[in-house]
Formats: C-alpha cells, structure tokens, sequence
C-alpha cells in the first residue's frame, strides 16, 4: 500500500484543483456515494493530509461534454471510477509510512476506494449510463479519402527502383517460401519364411502451401534375386481444403510388363488423424486400379510411437499378366512401433501381413506363390 | 563493496529527483567487463543526438550450448539506447552482415521513412551501408525496443531495449531503474526452425498427449481433439525443447542479478524481445504493481503474475523483501523460464520454483465459450464501456476452465465459414472458424486463469493520463486472424500478404477507426501495428482506454481497439510471432497523406 501512496502521480496532480465541481448542482444520486468519499476524505485529513476540496467529485463523461452542462471544462483528468478497488479494500492506513507521505496528492489515489467492489452496490446512475451512446458503430468500407495517397508511400520517398528488391523479398519471405521436404516413410529388411527381403517407400515434394511437386516411390524385392515391383510417381499437388491435396499425375512401373499410369488421387489428414492417400490409375494398356493407405501414429511415450498401417489394393479388371484379379486384389496391415531419437530419425521393429485375395490369390499360387506372407519388419523412418 | 552500494544508492536517488536519468550498472545488465571475440550476452548503453549501432555476427556460446549470433555492437541483446522525450536523435546503423539488414524502433512514433521496415517504410540496408534514422524531437516517454525487420535475424539476436525519458517529472518514481528483456537462444538456425515448422508433426512439442501422459482429459476428450485434427497441447509452435530463455542475454543458470537495498523500489522495465514465446512473469511471494504497458503509463495494479506477449513490454514496480527474490519469465507452455534474481547483496540467491504443470486448450480457445474473468464487472470499471463491443450475447458461463467440461462435442462444426464475413477468403489457409469469437481482453492467458493469485489481465489498464482523441469511432471493421496449424500459414482474413501486397489496409487521415480482431485459430495472437498506438477498447472509460503497440488475441475469441489514423504512410500490421509473420501474418496499412487538412489539436498537446 505505501507504495501506492508514496508513487507520485504528477500527471493527475494538477487537474485536481480544475475539479472543484462545488459551483454545480451534482444529481442526487451521487450523494450515497459522496457521502462515503467525503468521510473517507475526513479521514485522510484527521490524518493530517491535505485533502484538496472536490477530490470526490463524480466522474464526468468526457466522451460527451455537451451534454452535462459542464462544457469547458477539462473533465478528462477526472475520472477515479477506475481505480482496483477489488485491491483496496481492508486497507490499513495505520501501516502506512507517514514519513515518506509528505506532499503526497490524494486526489490522484481515487478517493472513492471505499466504495465496495460489488456491483451490486454501484450507482448506475452515476455512471452515467444514461448518456452513453448505444448506437452501433456503422461498418463499411473506407471513406474516398482513405485512397488519397499514393499506392506506395515509400516510392515518394527513396524512389520506386530503390524499394523494388526489397519489396519482392517482403513479398517472398511473409508467405512466399517454398519448402523441399523428402521422407523415407518405411525403408526396411523384411524377414519371412523363404528368403528374406526389403521394401522402400519414400515421398517428396517442392513446393509452396497450395501447389507442390510431388514425387513417390515405392519398391520391394528378395535379396539375392530381381525385384518384385518397383515404381516412380510424379504429380502435381493441389491443396483442396485445410488437410487434404488433390494429386494428378504420372506413374511408372520399373518392373515387369511396361506400364505407364495416369494417376489421379487425393492425400491428406483425416479425422482423428489418419494420414490417408488413396489413388487410382488407368494404365497405357487401359486398366483401371487404385490403392487406398492409411496409417495412425499413436504417441505411447513422447517419443515412442505405435503406428497401425493398411493398404487395400483393387482392380476393375483381371489383369492376369500382372496377377492381378478383378476386385479387390490384396489386403496389407502392418504394425510397427518406432522410436524417435530425433523427430527426423526413428529406427522401428514391426510385422507385416500381406493376403492376396480371391482371383489374385488364384494367380499367386498358379505361380507357386503363397498368397499369405507375414513380414518381421526392422527399419527406419527418417525425413529432411 | 557497501560503501560502493551506498554511493551508488545516492546516486540513483538523485537521478530519479532530476531528469530520472537512471545510470544502469554495467552488471546489472550483464555486460561483460572483459571484451573478447565472441559475443557477448547483456549490453551496454548509447544515448544522445547522435548514435552509431553496428549489425555484426559471430559465435555465441549460451550455458555450454553454441550457435551463431547475429548482434549489434557486439552483445546480445544489443546496446540499450536511451532517448529523451522531446529531442531528436540521429541513429546512423552500419550493416557489417553479407545479407540486408534493418532496425525497426518498435513502439516509437516517427516519420514512416525511418519506421524500419525494408519492403515497407524503406529499401533495407545493404551489406557495407551504413543507414541515418533521421529522427525528430520524440512525442513519447516510456520502455519500448528495437529490433531487426529484415528476414528471421531477430531469433539470431538482432534486439535491444530503447528507454526514453520523459521531458517532465516521471510520475513514475523509484530508487532503481532496470531493464528486464526477454528472449530465446538456440543453437538451430532460424530459417531451420521455420522449416520444421513447416514440415510438422508438432516438431518442437514435447509436452504432447500420449498413452501415459498426466493430462486431465478424458477418453472422450482425448478422442474429440483427434477428430478435429488438433492437439489440446499445442501451446507454444517453438518450446524449451529448443530454446534457452533468456533474461539480457543470460540463460536460467548464468546468473543475471539486480541488487536493491531492502526498502528500496525496483521498476522493472520488462520487455518480451523474443520470436515466438509468451512468458508467464511473476516473483513467487512478492506482490508488485504494473505501472506501464508498451510504454505508456497506467493507473497501478497489483498483482502477482502477468502474461506478456511478443514484443508487449511492461513496467512494473516492487518494493523486494529479503536476502533476494527470484523473477520467473516461465514460457507459457512451461517448457522452460528466464530466471533473474532480485539480490540485497551480490550472490544472494533465492529458491527458484520448478516448472508448473503445462496447460491444456480449452473450449474458450476454440470459440465456444469465454475465458474466465471475462465477465468481471466488479470494481465499478464499466463506466464508460461501449456496450456493443462487448458481445452481450456472451452465452453463460462455467467450463471454461475444464478441458472439456464433458461436453458432447458431436455434430458440432469446427469450420463453419458461413460464419465468416465475405471480405475472408475461405480456402486450405482456414482450418478453423470461431464458433462464437467473444470479447476475451479479461483472460489473463493460457493456463492462467485458475491460478491461486491475482494476475493481470487488459481489463485491469487504464491509462494514466487522458488519450488525447475522444471522438467515438466513424466506422468500424473486422478482422480475422485465421490459419492452419497442419500446413503452417498463417494470416489475416485467410489472405497470406502474398495475396495482398499491393491491397493494403486503407484509413483516411486522422480517421477514427474501431478495429475489432477475431481469432479464428486456437494459438494466441501477439498483434502488432507500426507506428501508432491504439486504444484497447477493455471497458475503461473512453478517454482512458489504455494505449498500446501489441495487442493479445486470445484463441477462438476477439479484442477491439480504437485507432486514430494519424501517421502519414505505410506502416506493418503483422502477427509478432516471428514465424507467423514468416508465414503470412502480415499486412500492409496506409494511412493516406495529411494533405491540406489542418495539424489536429488535441487534449494534452501543447
């Protein structure tokens, strides 16, 4: 509290004596509350503080100084409605260090602090809530002469060539950055009953928020023998909402039969947070398939993760060349658990269950293949 | 060493009689004695009609941890320059750097020319140039800052703090003046960290929700939060997993002290200098008294904590009791805190509190509902409010402080742009739409608001003197803060500023403008206009509506400030955390020219 009074307000000091309101007639509903700052005043002054004459007057409405009837005077120093009254109650002035009181202005420490903080006990009335003006502040545009000035007041200034760089790179850096993003989301050695293998599947992209290069890859095989399929896609990455990008584009198939696909898919977050990328393609030879991923990340720990992951491959057409069936082709669910050592960088274990289904899994074991593989997954999840 | 304090005592009481020239010591603001060549934390002090700052660069080593620096006169912070109110100064900076540079004066009113904004108010200073802010005789007194407008180099360290004094008696009296600014240190580079931003997966947070976590959230709660794509725990986009917070320049453990004497007063001048991190301030035991906010003073209020945003500043004042007083600068996700000691003597060291637990978002952040205190009407601090501002359709209270209150949350639309008025470009930048944006200038903050003591919040200021322009607004606007968490942007009304270079925000000279901001993001918003100060429109009377240069929105809620359009020329209005900016939270703001209109003049001007 000494500190309070020992703070001197100089700015509010010299206003105090343009408050003397004794000459006008105050509402009576000012009186309670008068009475009560008059009393404390009385106080203050039996303490042996001059307390100067009107330092309890009401407030006045600056905001409308027509209107009260005090037109001239300089009402807007006056106001101690404001004061934390909620902080001052049960102050004690006996603590008070009296010594460094000296000259001290109680006109600037709100003299209406014994007013009770409770609303209930305020006096609407001389709040003047009366002559507030309720009337809605119009919205619109600008008036004309808001467009007054030149389109570029530095121009005027430092000249139009001297600003050009600067502005591009203003533009350029608030909003304009391109990002290279590539992420290896599953590279890993894959352990099965017959000979061992690895699988990739990296992505990519350049770009900005909206439009971006988006580059995929996707591959596996046994160690010791060719590869078993392989992939390049390259599309171009539209956003269409807050969480999801549509994607055209071109595949190639690095294996097998020559195939060039159009693909036309859409990638993105789904509600409670599936990352998703579902995808058709329509071959240079005219099939038709499509693909639908989808993975969860659950955080067990801050850096321990639990990631459930499905594929479901489908065909419009028996595609026997490529031992694919009509319908749905195969089924992939996998989970891995992963640790971040850094966010960029998080080695995983997991199992992998791959079903080829129904015409496929006819083809499969016409070649000798079994239609059911369990995959021991050890990898890494990186990206930079 | 006593003697020497008492000298020094004496000194300080006769500079705070006269002009209130405050000579700071050397130690107290953590300048090195003992030059050498890497850069130093703390800094020194400039003052008077002409001043010369140099943009350097080097190494800098923060409790054991390295990084490369971007420093002016060789510390970081930069050198405190100190002003008088009524005079003008010449501040000729050379840029010794290999990329441009700028120094913007945050806070100060000044020629647009010389606001320091390259793109915007001026070309940039060029790598060798050597650039004049010609600066006439300063309108304003209080505690504002500089800091670097060019790229991301104000992460690297390119800041200080600005005093300037006042022409009068500061009705501000104390026996000792310093300096407390905030930041960050780390060792990454910045354009590292917005990339990782950008790339996500809540890369700095790791305070996430996870199966074994302590968070008071329901299987419902936890499950409803996944449904909207967003995480309950994203506080702050850059945490403690990275940054060292700093007090001058110093980490936690280097020791940054102020020495009083017991029965002295302490003003503090705090100064949030850093990127991207909103600190919760307090000094566990000790009630203090704000008395300034972005520099201009206020009536006092005391309390025991108080939230500071980006590039807010605060003055406080406090009478210390005891051997010594920790201040806490606690980021305001928790991750981490600036320490500095209030010490009776050299070395004396108090007891520094552990981290409190980290906040959770609440239905008040997306919209729902509005932050406790809100509504406190009490204290008779209604005279004078604008009613219409207010949102009177505040729906009724209660769960706001609860994580989720239990609520079902089912069918409820997260996006709804029907909502959102036409001038809003609805597209992938809006992954959010404010159900029900209420006025949230009485929250003290997140994670603030059940906290056992008084803690500061807008409703609480109310200017010292009288604003100087009672003119109820000609017209008023809106506009929304809006974004997407999951791709990073960032911006106003869900245009990037690269949408909107040459489309500026217009205002009429000295038109008189009621601007009411509209979160539609569950982050807070340090929003900052250039070269002017605006009235927060919290419920004080119209002519003591407090002034400011920053202003808090809180997530999924709204502020309102009145505006003066009286600075001739473009000025920056952007977000003020630093990588929101970088995203596109920035706009340009016209004010056209004065013309042959007549200089207006004005309650308090002479």
């Amino acid at each position: 509290m000494r500190l309070l009074v020992a703070m001197l307000f100089v700015s509010t000091a010299a206003p105090a004596i343009a408050q003397d309101h004794s000459g006008h007639a105050m509402p009576s509903a000012q009186s309670p509350a008068q009475t009560e700052c008059e009393k404390e005043a009385e106080r203050h002054r039996a303490m042996g503080h001059s307390v100067p004459e009107g330092a309890c007057a009401p407030k006045a409405q600056p905001t409308e100084p027509a209107q009260d009837g005090h037109t001239g005077m300089d009402h807007s120093q006056m106001d101690h409605s404001q004061m934390d009254h909620s902080q001052m109650q049960g102050m004690d002035h006996s603590t008070m260090d009296h010594a460094k009181m000296e000259g001290m202005d109680h006109s600037a420490m709100g003299h209406k602090n014994t007013q009770q903080p409770e609303q209930t006990t305020m006096d609407h009335g001389a709040m003047g809530h009366g002559t507030m003006d309720m009337t809605p502040i119009p919205e619109g545009a600008p008036p004309a002469a808001a467009g007054s000035g030149p389109p570029r007041a530095a121009d005027a200034i430092w000249g139009a060539d001297a600003m050009r760089a600067s502005r591009n790179a203003l533009r350029t850096e608030n909003g304009g950055m391109k990002v290279f993003w590539f992420q290896g989301d599953r590279a890993e050695y894959r352990a099965r009953e017959d000979s061992d293998g690895y699988l990739w599947d990296v992505q990519s992209y350049y770009g900005g928020d909206t439009d971006k290069f988006w580059f995929k890859s996707e591959g596996e095989g046994a160690f010791g023998e060719q590869l078993e399929s392989a992939e390049i896609q390259g599309l171009w990455s539209h956003a269409i909402g807050p969480w999801w990008d549509l994607q055209v584009g071109v595949r190639q198939d690095l294996t097998g039969p020559e195939r060039t696909h159009a693909v036309i898919g859409v990638q993105g977050l789904a509600p409670y947070t599936f990352e998703l990328d579902a995808a058709a393609f329509l071959s240079n030879k005219g099939d038709l398939t499509a693909s639908v991923e989808g993975e969860l990340d659950q955080r067990i720990t801050q850096r321990l993760l639990l990631q459930p992951r499905a594929e479901v491959s489908l065909s419009a057409q028996d595609i026997p060349e490529l031992g694919i069936g009509a319908g749905l082709d195969s089924v992939e669910l996998g989970l891995r658990l992963r640790y971040e050592i850094a966010r960029e960088f998080a080695p995983y274990i997991g199992v992998e269950q791959e079903w080829k289904v129904g015409q496929s899994a006819d083809y499969a074991r016409l070649a000798g293949e079994d239609p059911s593989v369990t995959n021991y997954v050890v990898g890494v999840r990186f990206w930079f | 060493m006593s003697e020497l304090l008492v000298s020094r005592r004496r000194l300080l009481g006769a500079g705070a009689l006269g002009a209130g020239a405050l000579a700071l010591p050397a130690w107290a603001r953590g300048a090195d004695l003992h030059g050498n060549e890497s850069i130093r934390p703390g800094f020194d002090e400039v003052s008077g009609r002409d001043i010369a700052l140099t943009i350097g660069e080097g190494p800098r080593v923060v409790q054991g941890r390295r990084g490369h620096a971007i420093a002016v006169n060789g510390s970081v912070p930069g050198p405190l320059v100190r002003l008088k109110e009524g005079q003008p100064v010449r501040l000729a900076v050379t840029n010794t750097l290999d990329e441009d540079s700028s120094i913007h004066w945050h806070g100060l009113l000044l020629p647009f020319q010389f606001d320091g904004v390259p793109g915007v108010s001026f070309p940039g200073i060029k790598p060798g140039e050597t650039f004049v802010y010609d600066i006439p005789a300063l309108r304003q007194s209080g505690t504002y800052w500089w800091h670097s407008h060019s790229g991301l180099q104000e992460q690297a360290g390119h800041y200080g703090p600005i005093v300037v004094e006042p022409a009068a008696t500061d009705p501000v009296q104390a026996d000792r003046d310093y300096v407390l600014l905030l930041s960050e240190f780390t060792p990454l580079h910045p354009h590292t960290i917005m990339d990782k931003l950008k790339k996500g997966e809540g890369y700095f947070n790791y305070q996430q929700n996870t199966w074994t976590d302590d968070y008071p959230l329901s299987g419902e709660d936890r499950r409803m939060w996944a449904r909207m794509r967003m995480m309950a725990t994203d506080i702050l986009d850059v945490t403690g997993s990275t940054y060292t917070y700093l007090a001058n320049g110093r980490g936690p453990e280097e020791g940054l002290e102020y020495l009083f004497n017991p029965g002295e007063r302490v003003r503090l001048r705090i100064i949030n200098g850093s990127a991207m991190t909103f600190f919760n301030v307090r000094i566990p035991g000790v009630k203090f008294w704000v008395v300034g906010a972005d520099g201009q003073n206020v009536r006092p209020v005391e309390v025991e904590e108080f939230q500071i945003g980006t590039a807010e500043t605060y003055d406080i004042v406090v009478e210390p009791t005891g051997e010594a007083r920790t201040i806490i600068a606690e980021s305001m996700d928790r991750s981490g805190m600036a320490v500095a000691t209030l010490a009776s003597r050299p070395g004396a060291r108090a007891s520094v509190p552990p981290l409190r637990d980290p906040p959770l978002l609440t239905m008040a952040d997306m919209g729902m509902n509005h932050g406790s205190g809100g509504m406190d009407h009490g204290g008779g601090d209604m005279a004078g409010m604008d009613h219409s501002a207010m949102g009177h359709d505040m729906p009724s209270q209660g769960a706001a402080a609860e994580p989720m209150g239990g609520m079902d949350m089912s069918g409820m639309n997260m996006r709804d742009t029907s909502k959102l008025p036409s001038d809003v470009r609805i597209g992938p930048g809006i992954d959010m739409v404010s159900m029900n944006p209420v006025d949230r200038m009485g929250d003290p903050g997140l994670g603030l608001d059940n906290v056992p003591h008084k803690v500061l919040n807008y409703r609480d200021l109310v200017a010292l003197e009288s604003n100087d322009d009672l003119r109820r607004p000609s017209r008023q606007m809106e506009i929304h803060l809006t974004g997407n968490m999951e791709r990073y942007m960032w911006s106003f009304d869900g245009k990037k500023f690269t949408a909107v270079s040459d489309d500026p925000i217009r205002f009429a000279y000295n038109e008189r403008v009621r601007v009411k901001l509209v979160n539609d993001t569950m982050m807070a918003h340090p929003i900052h206009l250039h070269g002017h100060f605006f009235e927060l429109v919290n419920g004080a009377p119209a002519d003591r509506q407090p002034q400011k240069h920053t202003v808090i929105v809180q997530p999924g809620g709204s502020a309102t400030f009145d505006l003066t359009a009286d600075e001739e020329g473009d000025w920056a209005f952007h977000c003020h955390l630093l990588y929101h900016m970088h995203s596109g939270m920035f706009q340009i703001v016209t004010v056209a020219p004065r013309g042959n209109q007549p200089d207006v003049k004005r309650v308090g001007e002479d």
